[in-house]
C-alpha cells in the first residue's frame, strides 16, 4: 500500500499529519491499551506461579551450601587431586578447621551434614560429630591427626571426594539422582541395583498413566458415540450423567472408590453376598496398583469423553449413510468411514488424559498402598518427609518436562485456542 | 444409530441392544460410586459397607450421626469456614484479574499474543504436585508458606486460566461495533464497559468464577503445602481423615458435596443456554 496519491503528494489526516504516522500512532495506542489489560494479570501470574516453578528449577542444580560453609576448604581442595588415593594434607585441614570454627558457631554445618548425606550416607554423623570435638582441639598441634582422631571418617578418601565433587555453587548431582546415577572416580555411573528407585517409578507412572489413558478410551468411545448419534435432547440429558462425575469434588470420588474396593468394602460384601466368592478369599482391589488403575479412570473418563464427544458431533452422519449405500456393511462402514473422522477426537483425549495423570497425587496417595503410586508421591516424600528439596525440585523438573512436551503435541493436534470447557 | 430400522437383521438387532447394555455398564460405573455414597452416609453404625438393617431397610439401621458429627465437631467446623474464607477471596482476584485479561486480549492487536497466552494458561497445565512444589519453595523464602494470604494467593493464580477461557469464549460472540455505538453515543470507556460490554459476556464471566470457585474449592495439593494448620480446608481435612483415621462422617462431607456439585451444573447448565440462546444456536 502506497501513503502518497497519485500525483506524488502524502496523505494527511484531517488536521495535517502524516496518514501512516497517525495510524502507527493509533495502533500503537491500541496495542499499549491490549497491553495495559493484559498486564495486571501477567504480573501476577509471573509473581505467583511463574516465579515458583524458576525457583524450582533453580534449586534443582543449586548447591551453594558447600562453598558458604567451608569457603577456605573448598579453595585449598583444588589443589588436591581427588584421584591421587590420598587424603589431602595438612593446609586443607586447616582450612577445614577454620571453616567448621565458624560454621559450628553459626550452627550450619549440621545443615551441611544433611545436604551431603544425601550423597554418602554416614556424612551427616560425622559433622555433627566434629562440630562437638572442634572446641577441643589445638590449634598449635598437626590439625590432621586432630581430626582423625574426631572422626576417622576424616581419613577416608570418598568423604574428600563427596566434598570436592559438590563444591561448585551449581551441581548435576540432583538430576543424577533422579535418574539413579552417581559420579563416581570413573564418571557417571549407574548406582547399585537396590538403591535403584527413580527409574522404576518413571518406568511406572509412564505405564500406569497408559494404562489409565488406554481404560479410559475403552469406556468412553462408546460413551462418546452413544452421545453423539442419539437426538440432542436425549443426549442432553445422559450428559448430565458423564458432567456430575466431572463436577464432582476429586475427594468424594476417591473417597466412594475407598468405600467400594476395601475388604469390607461394598463390592467383596455384593460377591460374598451372590456366592461369587467365599468370605476368606475377598478380594485385594484397594492399596495396589488395581485400585490406582480403577479409580484413576473413573476420575478421568469424563476428560476423555468430552473431547471425543465434541469431534463426533462434527462427523456428518451422512458419510456413513453414504458407504452403507455403496455396499458396506456395519462394520466396515464404522471402521473404514467413522473411526478415522473420529481419530482427531481420541488424540485429543488421550494427551489430556495422559498428561493429567502422570502429574496424579491424590488418588494414588489414597488408594495406592506402596505398589500403586507414582513419581509425584515421591516428589511429595522428598518435600515433606526427608527435606531433600534439591532432588525434590529434579524429580520436579523432569516430571514437568515429560508435561510440556506432551503439551505441545496436545496443541498441535487440538490447539490451546480451542480447550474448552463444560 | 439413533433407531433400528424396521429391515434390521437378527444379528444388527443384537448388537443394537447389546450395545445400549454396554453404554448403560459404562454410565452406570461413572454414576454409581458418586451415587452410593449417600445412603452409606446414613449408616447408623461406623461401617462403611451396607448392614443388614440397613438392606432390609428397617429404621434403626439409618440414622443422622455422621451428618451430626459434621456440624458439631470443632474440626470440621474449622475446616469448613476455612474453605467458605479462602475460596470466595480466591475467586474474586481470579475474575478480576481474569476479566479484564480476557478482554484485552480479546482485542485485534495484542503484542506477543502468544507467549502470553501460554503463560496465562499455565497454571492449568502445570500438574498440581509441581505448582505446589514451586510454589512451596518460593513461598517460604518470601515469608509466605503457612499464611492464609499464600493459600489465597496460590488458589487465585490456578484458578484464573478458567476465567482466560470462559470468558474468551464468550468475547468471540461479542459484536465490537456495539462499543463503538456505545462511544458515538458519548459513553467514555469505563461506561460502556459496565453498560454495554458487562451485561452481554456476564454468563461466561459468572461459570469462569464457578470454575475458579470449585478450583478453590476443591483443591487440596497446593494448600496442603503451602498452608499450615491454621488453614485446613475442607478437602484437606478429608484427605487427613483418608488417609490416617478413616472416619464415617467423611461420607456425609462427601454427600453434601454431592450436592454443591449438582448446585453448580444446574447454574452452569442454565447459563450456557441463556447464552446460546443469546446468540441464537439453538431454542433450549
Amino acid at each position: 500500500m502506497s501513503d502518497t496519491t497519485q500525483d506524488g503528494q502524502v496523505l494527511t489526516t484531517q488536521d495535517g499529519r502524516p496518514l501512516k504516522a497517525a495510524l502507527g500512532r493509533a495502533l500503537f495506542r491500541e496495542k499499549l491499551r491490549a497491553f495495559l489489560l493484559v498486564a495486571p494479570l501477567l504480573i501476577f501470574i509471573l509473581i505467583t506461579f511463574v516465579a515458583p516453578i524458576i525457583d524450582m528449577l533453580h534449586r534443582s542444580v543449586e548447591n551453594s551450601i558447600v562453598e558458604e560453609t567451608l569457603p577456605k576448604t573448598v579453595v585449598a581442595l583444588q589443589e588436591w587431586d581427588s584421584g591421587s588415593g590420598d587424603v589431602p594434607d595438612e593446609v586443607v585441614f586447616a582450612a577445614l578447621y577454620d571453616d567448621m570454627v565458624i560454621a559450628v558457631d553459626e550452627k550450619t554445618h549440621t545443615r551441611l551434614g544433611s545436604r551431603l548425606n544425601y550423597e554418602q550416607s554416614g556424612i551427616s554423623s560425622l559433622f555433627r560429630k566434629t562440630g562437638r570435638r572442634i572446641k577441643r582441639m589445638d590449634e598449635g598441634e598437626p590439625l590432621k591427626d586432630q581430626f582423625l582422631a574426631a572422626d576417622k571418617k576424616w581419613g577416608d578418601v570418598t568423604t574428600w571426594q563427596v566434598l570436592k565433587q559438590f563444591s561448585p555453587s551449581y551441581t548435576g548431582g540432583y538430576f543424577l539422582n533422579a535418574f539413579d546415577a552417581k559420579l563416581g572416580p570413573e564418571g557417571v555411573e549407574l548406582k547399585p541395583a537396590d538403591e535403584r528407585i527413580y527409574l522404576f517409578l518413571f518406568g511406572r507412572t509412564l505405564f500406569l498413566s497408559t494404562v489409565i489413558t488406554l481404560s479410559c478410551l475403552l469406556l468412553g468411545y462408546p460413551i462418546a458415540f452413544l452421545l453423539a448419534a442419539l437426538p440432542l435432547r436425549t443426549s442432553n440429558l445422559l450428559m448430565i450423567l458423564v458432567l456430575l462425575p466431572f463436577w464432582t469434588s476429586l475427594l468424594v470420588r476417591t473417597s466412594a472408590w475407598k468405600v467400594l474396593l476395601q475388604q469390607q468394602g461394598v463390592i467383596n460384601d455384593f460377591l460374598v453376598w451372590i456366592n461369587l466368592i467365599s468370605d476368606s478369599g475377598r478380594l485385594v482391589m484397594i492399596n495396589n496398583q488395581t485400585g490406582t488403575i480403577i479409580a484413576m479412570t473413573h476420575i478421568l473418563l469424563p476428560f476423555m469423553i468430552l473431547p471425543l464427544y465434541s469431534v463426533m458431533k462434527t462427523i456428518s452422519p451422512t458419510y456413513v449413510r453414504a458407504a452403507k449405500s455403496l455396499g458396506a456393511n456395519d462394520w466396515t462402514a464404522f471402521w473404514r468411514v467413522y473411526f478415522p473422522q473420529s481419530v482427531p477426537g481420541i488424540g485429543a483425549g488421550a494427551v489430556l488424559v495422559f498428561i493429567l495423570s502422570i502429574g496424579y497425587y491424590i488418588t494414588p496417595e489414597l488408594v495406592g498402598g506402596t505398589s500403586g503410586i507414582f513419581i509425584s508421591n515421591r516428589i511429595a516424600y522428598h518435600i515433606s518427609s526427608s527435606l531433600n528439596w534439591g532432588l525434590a525440585a529434579a524429580l520436579g523438573t523432569l516430571l514437568l518436562v515429560a508435561v510440556l512436551v506432551l503439551f505441545v503435541v496436545y496443541d498441535k493436534i487440538v490447539g490451546i485456542d480451542n480447550v474448552k470447557l463444560g | 444409530m439413533s433407531a433400528l430400522p424396521p429391515y434390521a437383521s437378527p444379528l444388527q438387532r443384537t448388537w443394537f441392544y447389546s450395545f445400549r447394555v454396554i453404554c448403560g455398564l459404562i454410565f452406570f460405573f461413572l454414576i454409581f460410586p458418586i451415587m452410593v455414597i449417600l445412603p452409606l452416609s446414613f449408616n447408623a453404625q461406623d461401617f462403611f459397607t451396607f448392614t443388614k438393617e440397613m438392606l432390609s431397610l428397617k429404621p434403626e439401621g439409618y440414622s443422622l450421626k455422621h451428618y451430626n458429627d459434621f456440624f458439631t465437631n470443632p474440626d470440621w467446623q474449622q475446616a469448613l469456614k476455612n474453605s467458605f474464607l479462602i475460596a470466595p477471596v480466591a475467586t474474586l482476584l481470579a475474575t478480576t484479574f481474569g476479566t479484564v485479561a480476557a478482554i484485552g486480549l480479546s482485542q485485534s492487536h495484542v503484542p506477543f499474543k502468544p507467549v502470553i497466552m501460554a503463560i496465562l494458561i499455565s497454571p492449568m497445565i502445570v500438574p498440581l504436585i509441581i505448582s505446589a512444589a514451586g510454589m512451596y519453595f518460593f513461598f517460604s523464602s518470601i515469608g509466605l508458606q503457612g499464611t492464609y494470604v499464600g493459600v489465597v494467593l496460590a488458589h487465585a493464580a490456578l484458578g484464573t486460566p478458567f476465567v482466560i477461557i470462559t470468558v474468551t469464549a464468550t468475547l468471540v460472540g461479542f459484536d465490537r461495533s456495539l462499543v463503538r455505538a456505545s462511544a458515538s453515543l458519548g459513553a467514555n470507556p469505563v461506561t460502556t464497559f459496565f453498560k454495554v460490554q458487562m451485561p452481554l459476556i456476564i454468563p461466561g464471566v459468572v461459570s469462569g468464577a464457578l470454575f475458579a470457585f470449585i478450583t478453590s474449592f476443591d483443591e487440596v495439593v497446593v494448600v496442603l503445602f503451602l498452608g499450615s494448620a491454621g488453614q485446613k480446608t475442607l478437602p484437606w481435612q478429608m484427605f487427613t481423615g483418608l488417609r490416617e483415621q478413616i472416619s464415617p462422617t467423611i461420607l456425609a462431607v462427601a454427600s453434601l458435596m454431592v450436592f454443591i456439585s449438582i448446585a453448580l451444573l444446574t447454574v452452569l447448565e442454565l447459563l450456557r443456554r441463556r447464552s446460546e440462546r443469546l446468540r441464537g444456536l439453538t431454542p433450549g
